[in-house]
């Protein structure tokens, strides 16, 4: 049986945090599953809470009012859900549901905050490594933005 | 084997030519300018005609002497001949039992031509490597080319925009020839050193009413044809040039260039190696006939790179660039030899006089990588 | 080689696939029809029309049919995907350089698709299966627009008994309980040894770019992933210059090409 430490060790979306950052997030870290079905996020609501995703899929969906809960992107195991609880007024933007029942470590956000406010090491360390996931993201969703699958009518 | 011919002699070459069923084809005079015709005779050649060129100028200027070949190149080439900007490629239509019929094109004219330059027997070489002697012949340009028959002249003098001497294409006929013809007009009277480049052309020539060359004519020949060497209008350093041209795709000259260029085209239409074309299928009326034609094209066009609803050559910057790094560079690549024969006639016939000697030496002048050399 | 006009073929079978997308099956009028090889292409002509290039999209084994998945784009491609059985079409080919299939063996495999390249790409997923047992693990990433604009889509289920089949589009519709996203994404997660695999990859350029940023980064290197390209083509031939990429004919050098070959072009803007 691992520890949440050592589940922390193995997320690859913490790649290069160093062993005493993890050591100091396990501190505000739970196991936790989701069955199927269940929201992980919901849109608007305190986002206290962010997810490393260990087993299982998860759409994140806002809600478009004609088109119910629209899938923007789907996140698999490896993957960190949820930002908002780095920045003001640390609500979520959008809405998570598990397609499948998902295992995650849940981090509290409001604990690791108060943590990197007091070890600016912590704070910088694992800002490093949550930008690498928005660039990622930012990076295919530009993509996405392109619609290059698009057929375009030409001229003969 | 050499000999000397007159006017009358020249007279009869044509005829000799006509004989054997060849369309003769020849510089004439038309629109104030030297253009390739049908001749039937050396009447319809130019008499006492030279021309003057620079950038974006062409004029004919009359001389004392009546030479017909004192003139140099015209718009024109033997492209238009043996590449020509219409040809249909196939006829279909739909069968008895609705399939498709498709059926060759008739055969093209035999073709002689008269008073091409060194410049473009060099071109017809090239284009020879472009239509039959890559992976896929082309029919057409095979069918004329096959019999094609060339008396070719040496350069009396260097056109203003010439720069044969620079890219090694002339101006001394050397090869592609089957005869080659130098004109003397001087006390000795008004002559023709004839020199045969095949078997072709010495059987020709034996029919001729010639006399010997005198002991200095062969000289007086030569001599000739090394002050035209001497005498080019511009000059193109190839020193290097494919790897120059790929390693300066993003050289600020481009942007400057594309200032000044209309995009109009006329270089690569007057160009004698621009082979870049475009097919075109028209149908008649009843829906039952369609005719596939192929037609010059020029990659200065937005249509030359049309993919996917836009061009990718959008800008005319990446258009000029890419004419004139596929003439000087990369066309190296492709086919193992420079596509320009540095007749000038991009020069001569570009509205704002743009001048790719000049172009290229602006762009070695800044070449980017010295910039990285000197960073270490 | 010398250039010929079109041999007459009949429609014998056309399936939607998409909105703007149909497969049509050829039938030659004449003598057999010449062995294509995937990722070759055709010039397929329209009588009074003109002629377009489209790649071969299955290689039946019977040997007298072509398969082709035309996109409805322009005059000719819409009057192809209108073509009922019965309909003449002229057909030159095949052209091309195709997917080298046969470095693949011994190696794992990824495949990469976007929207339309998926075509070019089924007959190589055919022959992976068809052989399989010559390859290692062999995966398909296919991204698409949205569900509907997924080809194949009752081949794909049906490929999944015999290599990974990973499906992903960048807009869901009702119903869709798959992945959401870009197909780069895919790649970061597939199972394969970087340093035993060859890829190929076709779509739009722009994803193909990304897609070998995405497979670099995995340790694939750009001498094992093969691109397939498209440029403008009006000769198919190598003579009417509208296909060149710098010193590359697209129609002879290519469509398809190594990657580390052409990254540098392919980077430079408007080449």
């Amino acid at each position: 049986m691992q520890t949440v430490e050592q589940l922390l060790g193995e997320s690859p979306a913490l790649e290069g945090l160093a062993p005493e950052h993890r050591a100091t997030m396990a501190g505000c870290a739970r196991l936790h599953v989701f069955p199927a079905g269940e929201r992980l996020l919901r849109e608007g609501d305190p986002a206290d809470e962010f997810f490393l995703i260990r087993r299982g899929a998860v759409a994140v969906e806002t809600e478009v009012p004609g088109r119910g809960a629209v899938t923007l992107e789907t996140l698999e195991p490896g993957e960190l859900l949820g930002w908002s609880w780095l920045v003001p007024p640390y609500r979520s933007a959008f809405g998570a549901r598990a397609l499948e029942d998902v295992h995650v470590i849940v981090l509290d956000g409001a604990c690791l905050r108060g943590k990197c406010e007091q070890d600016p090491d912590l704070g910088y360390a694992l800002l490093k490594v949550v930008a690498t996931v928005f660039v990622r993201r930012l990076e295919d969703t530009r993509l996405r933005l392109l619609d290059l699958y698009a057929g375009v009518p030409h001229a003969g | 084997m050499t000999a000397i011919i007159d006017r009358a002699g020249l007279d009869e070459l044509i005829g000799a030519l006509r004989r054997r069923g060849f369309t003769v084809i020849g510089p004439t005079v038309r629109s104030q300018a030297i253009v390739y015709g049908e001749i039937a005779s050396a009447g319809d050649l130019p008499a006492g005609v030279e021309d003057v060129q620079d950038g974006g100028t062409y004029r004919l200027r009359a001389r004392e002497d009546g030479a017909l070949f004192a003139h140099t190149a015209g718009h024109d080439s033997v492209k238009r001949f043996l590449f020509p900007p219409a040809i249909q490629v196939w006829r279909a239509r739909r069968g008895q039992d609705g399939g498709l019929e498709v059926e060759p094109p008739p055969p093209p004219p035999r073709y002689a031509f008269l008073g091409v330059r060194s410049c473009d027997l060099h071109a017809v070489a090239i284009q020879d490597r472009v239509f039959l002697g890559d992976r896929y012949v082309d029919p057409d340009y095979e069918a004329r080319r096959e019999d094609a028959f060339f008396v070719a002249v040496n350069c009396a003098r260097a056109g203003g925009t010439c720069f044969c001497v620079s890219m090694d294409a002339g101006p001394e006929v050397t090869a592609g020839h089957d005869l080659a013809l130098t004109e003397l007009i001087d006390g000795d009277g008004h002559r023709f050193l004839v020199e045969a480049g095949s078997e072709r052309g010495r059987e020709l020539l034996a029919e001729l009413p010639a006399r010997p060359t005198a002991a200095d004519e062969p000289r007086l020949a030569a001599e000739q044809t090394a002050r035209t060497a001497a005498s080019m209008g511009r000059r193109l350093d190839t020193e290097g040039i494919r790897d120059l041209l790929a390693a300066n795709a993003e050289h600020p000259r481009w942007d400057d260039v594309a200032e000044r260029c209309l995009s109009c085209g006329n270089c690569t239409m007057v160009c004698p190696t621009c082979f870049c074309s475009t097919a075109e299928d028209t149908i008649d009326l009843a829906g039952e006939e369609a005719e596939h034609t192929r037609l010059w094209d020029s990659c200065f066009t937005l249509q030359h790179s049309y993919v996917h609803g836009g061009s990718v050559r959008g800008a005319t910057r990446a258009r000029y660039r890419q004419w004139l790094t596929h003439k000087l560079g990369t066309w190296i690549d492709q086919f193992g030899s420079s596509g320009c024969v540095g007749c000038g006639r991009c020069i001569t016939w570009c509205p704002v006089a743009i001048d790719i000697t000049e172009e290229v030496a602006a762009i070695r002048a800044g070449d980017l990588r010295e910039g990285l050399d000197a960073d270490g | 080689m010398r250039v010929e006009a079109p041999a007459s073929y009949r429609v014998t079978g056309r399936r939607q696939e998409t909105g703007d997308a149909w497969t049509l099956r050829l039938e030659a009028a004449g003598d057999a029809t010449p062995r294509f090889a995937p990722g070759q292409f055709s010039m397929l002509y329209v009588l009074g029309s003109g002629e377009v290039p489209i790649s071969i999209s299955a290689i039946p084994d019977a040997g007298t049919t072509l398969v082709h998945t035309v996109r409805a784009v322009g005059a000719v491609t819409r009057t192809l995907c209108a073509a009922r059985p019965g309909a003449a079409v002229g057909v030159r080919g095949p052209f091309g350089r195709g997917w080298p299939v046969e470095l693949a063996e011994g190696r794992d495999v990824v495949v990469v698709a976007g929207g339309l390249g998926l075509a070019p790409l089924r007959p190589v997923v055919h022959e992976l299966i068809e052989r399989r047992e010559r390859f290692g693990r062999v995966a398909l990433l296919y991204g698409g627009r949205s569900p509907a604009d997924l080809l194949y889509r009752d081949e794909l289920e049906a490929w999944r008994a015999a290599i990974d089949v990973e499906l992903i589009v960048d807009a869901p519709a009702e119903g869709w309980d798959g992945r959401v996203g870009v197909v780069t994404r895919l790649i970061r997660r597939a199972a394969f040894d970087p340093a035993n695999t060859l890829a190929m990859a076709c779509g739009p350029e722009v994803m193909m770019r990304f897609a070998a940023s995405a497979l670099r980064e995995r340790g694939v290197p750009g001498s094992s992933l093969w691109l397939s390209l498209e440029r403008s083509m009006k000769c198919a031939t190598g003579h009417c210059g509208h296909c060149q990429l710098g010193p590359l004919f697209v129609c002879k050098d290519g469509p398809v090409v190594r990657h580390d070959r052409v990254e540098r072009l392919m980077g430079v803007s408007e080449l």
